[in-house]
């Protein structure tokens, strides 16, 4: 089954309607409370990445019995160094996103803690491309 | 996670139940249906919140009460009374005047519900010290507990599990009347309950009580009301401290009662849809660093339980009013003895509250994934406009019902009429269909019935 959803960038309020979105439909699937949460955590930084750095993104959402495939698509700056972008604590988050309490350079690092997989692609002046696995056996 | 029936102490009175819908939508965990003309609490969603009975115009939702002439069974009849009992009365009421009068109605003995708390919220800043999961929340509020169970059971690991004050009291008052050489099957202790849930988390089959009966707090509020109300003489006394009434003890069951008494970053948040808001970011993790929560599923708290009588907001008022007199008064109130706090202690730990798989559609992931893709489609086809007439609060609702086998998809007032157009289902059979719904003669003329030309006559 595949879920989509919309992300505009620069609007905070609305950063976490797909995460919660996506966990109304694991609770109906039973699955584990404790991935749900690992789940709807990485998918919340990524959303919030979104609204912070991208002008716009899709989330796609792809539920089998076996594992869940997230896909966050966003057209924007693009990250020069994937490597240093997964440090925690390094974060190129603008002073008044940092205001509103985000960007501490958490974003990728938490995504990586609370997925089996997380694959980060990314072009310079187009876009980045994030997967996240969770396995559910 | 366990499977069994729960016991629900909010009943539908399915005389006067005239399947208004007003319940079906208020309900915060789409628990209500109706059929057959009456509403239906589906069990295994209900919380006991109560907001179904708060909305309901015609009083047909009830909590069921124990017969209050079953106290006399018993030599030594305890009122465990919680303080927002005393909050409702003016000032110029005593408290001690009050409590005569619920002694002169047949209780040997009154306690306030709250007796105990300082033993309870030095455990629960012990909890603050252990590596539980942070935010720590309080399991004070039975409806709050029950709905972290059934839509949040991730959070279920936070609930600092711990006696609720009510019974935690009760049990300290008993073991205080057997150890002045009262029997035990001499004693009775009866809890008067501000709301429905406190009722069904004494009645579950999985906890043991020694709360032999529940009075609720509406019935004996009439009752004092009245006698306070035919006195020719008001009371002159000026008000003397009586035992357990600390400060703390009147306010722990109002909004900010436990949580300005615990430490780290605390809030407190009641009414039911406030907190399930809060909570859904809880659980994303949007909101961090914070230690505890107190959460009530009532507005104002215990003050505005669904057995309440008095205006909230009035009751709020008077509990603080009488509580900073006690306080300023300097005198010392008697409090409930060490060795009682420590008896209170061994027994105050609860198992741990297990999440309650209630919402999924399957047990089974991949069938609930068939089923859940049927409902997606099904959705292409419902109208989208929430309007109830299938008998289920909204279209998602129906369309989740369908698969769980509990409703048609012909159900639809929209559906109906689309199908009739294409013959592909007969007029007559969407009459029927409507009248399993909404009972019989719904659709017939009926010029008594509320808002019409002969209403009430």
């Amino acid at each position: 089954m595949e879920l989509k959803y919309e992300v505009s960038g620069g609007d905070f309020t609305k950063a976490g309607y797909a995460s919660s979105a996506v966990k109304k439909v694991l609770k109906k699937l039973s699955v584990d409370p404790k991935i749900i949460k690992r789940i709807v955590v990485a998918l919340y930084e990524g959303e919030v990445n979104v609204v912070a750095h991208a002008y716009k993104g899709t989330i796609s959402v792809d539920i089998s019995p076996e594992r869940i495939f997230i896909r966050i698509e966003d057209e924007g700056p693009g990250i020069p160094d994937i490597d240093l972008a997964m440090t925690v604590g390094y974060s190129t988050a603008s002073p008044a996103v940092r205001e509103m309490g985000f960007g501490a350079g958490m974003g990728l690092p938490n995504m990586k803690k609370n997925a089996d997989e997380l694959n980060v692609s990314s072009k310079v002046g187009q876009g980045t491309t994030v997967e996240l696995i969770t396995n559910l056996n | 996670m366990s499977n069994e029936q729960f016991y629900h102490a909010l009943k539908v009175d399915e005389e006067t139940c005239f399947g208004c819908t007003h319940c079906m939508n208020a309900c915060p965990t789409q628990a209500v249906r109706i059929k057959d003309g009456v509403a239906v609490i589906q069990s295994e969603k209900c919380v006991d919140c109560g907001a179904c009975l708060r909305v309901c115009p015609v009083d047909a939702i009830y909590i069921e009460q124990d017969d209050f002439e079953q106290i006399f069974k018993y030599n030594i009849r305890v009122a465990v009374l919680p303080s927002v009992f005393i909050g409702q009365f003016s000032r110029q009421h005593t408290a001690e005047e009050i409590i005569d009068v619920v002694k002169g109605l047949g209780f040997t003995h009154v306690v306030p519900g709250e007796a105990v708390v300082d033993v309870i919220n030095e455990e629960m800043l012990a909890e603050y010290k252990t590596d539980r999961e942070k935010p720590l929340i309080s399991s004070f509020c039975p409806a709050i507990v029950s709905l972290i169970q059934l839509r949040f059971p991730a959070l279920a690991q936070n609930i600092i599990p711990l006696k609720h004050p009510a019974e935690a009291t009760a049990l300290y008052y008993k073991q205080l009347l057997l150890e002045s050489g009262t029997s035990a099957d001499q004693i009775g202790m009866f809890y008067v309950t501000p709301c429905a849930a406190k009722i069904s988390a004494l009645r579950s089959t999985d906890k043991e009580t020694v709360v032999d009966g529940i009075i609720n707090m509406n019935f004996l509020y009439n009752k004092v009301y009245h006698v306070l109300n035919s006195k020719s003489e008001p009371n002159r006394n000026s008000e003397v401290v009586l035992p357990y009434y600390t400060p703390k003890v009147m306010e722990w069951s109002l909004t900010q009662g436990e949580s300005k008494h615990m430490e780290g970053r605390c809030l407190a948040i009641d009414e039911i849809h406030n907190v399930i808001s809060f909570l859904e970011r809880v659980e994303n993790e949007e909101v961090m660093n914070v230690d505890f929560l107190e959460l009530r599923a009532c507005d104002q708290s215990c003050a505005g339980g669904a057995l309440m009588s008095e205006n909230r907001f009035l009751t709020v008022e008077r509990v603080h009013t009488r509580a900073n007199r006690i306080q300023k008064s300097g005198l010392k109130v008697e409090e409930v003895k060490q060795n009682h706090l420590e008896y209170v202690r061994e027994h105050l730990k609860i198992g741990e509250v297990e999440p309650r798989q209630t919402m999924a559609l399957d047990q089974d992931m991949g069938k609930a994934l068939k089923k859940m893709e049927r409902v997606r489609s099904m959705m292409c086809f419902l109208p989208g406009v929430d309007c109830g007439v299938c008998g289920a609060p909204n279209c998602q609702s129906l369309a989740e019902d369908i698969v769980m086998k509990k409703a048609h998809l012909s159900d639809c007032g929209f559906l109906q009429r689309m199908m009739e157009k294409t013959k592909k289902l007969d007029p007559d059979h969407s009459i029927r269909i409507m009248e399993k719904i909404w009972g019989k003669d719904r659709l017939d003329k009926d010029c008594k019935k509320k808002g019409a030309k002969y209403e009430g006559l």
